[in-house]
């Protein structure tokens, strides 16, 4: 009598198979992703320099070397802040009511149904909307705030939709063992539901910031192009990294194209600098309740 | 502090799905009262509707008048807010707020209330993990993490999270059915602690749990699938175990059914 099976030698070689898949498939994901890293910081160490990083391209000239993205630097860190102050009080906001308050409402149904419709929209279109109705229907002038706009109706769908997931995470036991103290809804939502889904909403706000960081079309047509510091994002032209990198690379010189390389460096490292800032803010959190 | 509870025509829904009908029942202060009943039978709702905590669920409503000392709990000027407030709640399995340590855990009643000082919620604190037996455990580590202690000491924090408020009748649903003999020994004698101050009513699976501890018991049954529960009986928790009145209490009692 024999109740115990041992493993066949054709499942053992399935398993092996199955496993040496999941390994190719790993491998295959990264390479891109290591191919994109080497590239950017090979060609992009030459000029990371002191001088690119407070310099902007102010009177240097087509065939120059030097110069830097200072002002490039400047316009995206604005850009992309006016663009997260817009945008994720009111993808929370939106996040909230969908979980919280929505109940599968036709409001609820209607609002969960654009936001995926916006999550579609290329992002030249919402450069091209700030620019028909901010700048030449409203008649203001380009500015960083009008990049920043554009950016911001880029950001919203991608902050509602992982807010939503994070807060739908966050055990119903937890709300009705708020609501049994005696603790009304919105106090339940601000102190205990928002704090357990934290870590995870500052997750889904950075990745829309690294969404946006990166995008050049929308800023091509709202915050028009310069070649000097502009600190104001509320008027004038500014500048902005990938815009930077866009313009640089375009230009027939090395000097330019070793520009561009150096810009496409710098976006990465502050999008990773921003992301660690996150994680930081996240892990500070969870050990200041001792875990 | 403690309250009576008057119920009379209560039926509570599920949207257009009627979960219990026409229970009336009196719920005696300074006691304990136990509802048992095979699962599905509407005890959990029908104790979630006298905190008004049932309509949290979306579609749910209730009819009918729960009166506490009197006063209806249902009237169309109550804040149901302040009624949770009086009639606290511990539910089946613990749910200690993880992002709060144990003493913010205790205190999140008074703190999310917002009104209370340093000082006083300390007093509270301590006040209400004595009274939950828990305080000996707990003193030396208030800082940390609630969601770090064990399951039945966990559910102790729930129960001194739960007084800490200090409601007039303390509602457990199943307060003891992811516990161990040991933990559920002690949340047992705890309640017998804690009826002198508090009323207190307890849906349980478990018969012997409900003749150890209760004083009076209410059993609950459902005449088919599909149909709305009913209070079956209700008595003396000795006379309950030992001469029902009802055929089905007895059959349920003795385990031929449910």
């Amino acid at each position: 009598m024999t109740t115990v099976q041992h493993i066949s030698a054709g499942r053992r070689v399935k398993d092996r198979l199955a496993q040496g898949l999941v390994y190719l498939a790993f491998a295959l994901a990264v390479v891109p992703l290591v191919s994109v890293l080497w590239l950017v910081i090979k060609n992009g160490l030459a000029r990371f320099d002191l001088e690119f990083l407070t310099h902007s391209m102010r009177n240097i000239g087509a065939r120059d070397a030097g110069g830097g993205a200072y002002h490039a630097i400047i316009g995206t860190l604005e850009q992309v802040l006016l663009a997260s102050l817009i945008s994720v009080p009111i993808g929370l906001l939106t996040a909230i009511y969908l979980t919280e308050y929505g109940n599968g409402g036709r409001l609820s149904r209607a609002i969960s149904f654009f936001v995926d419709v916006m999550t579609g929209v290329p992002s030249v279109v919402t450069g091209l909307f700030v620019l028909a109705f901010w700048i030449l229907f409203l008649g203001m002038p380009f500015s960083g705030l009008a990049g920043a706009l554009a950016l911001s109706i880029l950001m919203m769908p991608t902050v509602v939709r992982s807010a939503e997931e994070m807060l739908r995470l966050v055990p119903n036991d937890l709300r009705e063992a708020s609501y049994a103290l005696g603790v009304a809804k919105w106090r339940t939502i601000v102190k205990v539901v928002l704090p357990t889904a934290f870590t995870g909403i500052v997750t889904g706000v950075m990745l829309a910031v690294a969404r946006v960081a990166g995008e050049t079309a929308p800023l091509l047509l709202t915050v028009f192009f310069t070649d000097s510091i502009n600190n104001d994002p509320f008027s004038g032209p500014q500048m902005g990294l990938p815009l930077y990198v866009f313009d640089q690379a375009g230009r027939p010189n090395d000097t330019a194209i070793d520009r561009a390389w150096t810009g496409a460096l710098t976006l990465i490292l502050i999008v990773m600098l921003l992301n660690l800032v996150a994680r930081l803010i996240a892990w500070w959190r969870s050990a200041a309740r001792g875990r | 502090m403690s309250k009576q509870i008057q119920v009379s025509g209560l039926d509570a829904y599920y949207g257009s799905h009627k979960a219990i009908e026409d229970v009336s029942m009196t719920i005696e202060p300074r006691s304990i009262t136990a509802f048992i009943g095979p699962s599905g039978c509407g005890k959990s709702t029908f104790l979630r509707t006298l905190n008004r905590m049932h309509e949290v669920i979306p579609g749910a409503r209730v009819e009918g008048k729960v009166l506490l000392d009197g006063e209806d709990l249902y009237g169309s000027t109550v804040e149901p807010v302040s009624v949770r407030r009086s009639i606290g709640m511990v539910f089946q399995r613990p749910n200690p707020f993880p992002t709060m340590s144990i003493y913010e855990n205790v205190a999140a009643g008074l703190r999310l209330n917002g009104r209370v000082s340093k000082s006083e919620s300390d007093g509270i604190v301590e006040e209400s993990l004595k009274g939950a037996n828990l305080w000996n455990e707990v003193k030396d580590r208030l800082n940390k993490p609630g969601a770090g202690l064990s399951g039945g000491q966990q559910q102790r924090l729930c129960i001194a999270r739960a007084i800490a408020v200090k409601p007039q009748v303390l509602l457990m649903d199943e307060p003891c059915s992811a516990l161990d003999p040991i933990s559920t020994l002690a949340i047992e004698d705890l309640m017998v602690k804690l009826k002198d101050e508090y009323t207190i009513v307890i849906v349980t699976h478990n018969m012997q749990q409900a003749a150890r501890v209760s004083d009076r018991t209410a059993f609950f049954n459902l005449d088919g699938q599909g149909k709305p529960g009913k209070v079956v009986e209700m008595d003396e928790t000795s006379r309950m175990f030992t001469n029902p009145s009802q055929k089905a209490t007895e059959d349920y009692i003795t385990g031929r059914f449910g």
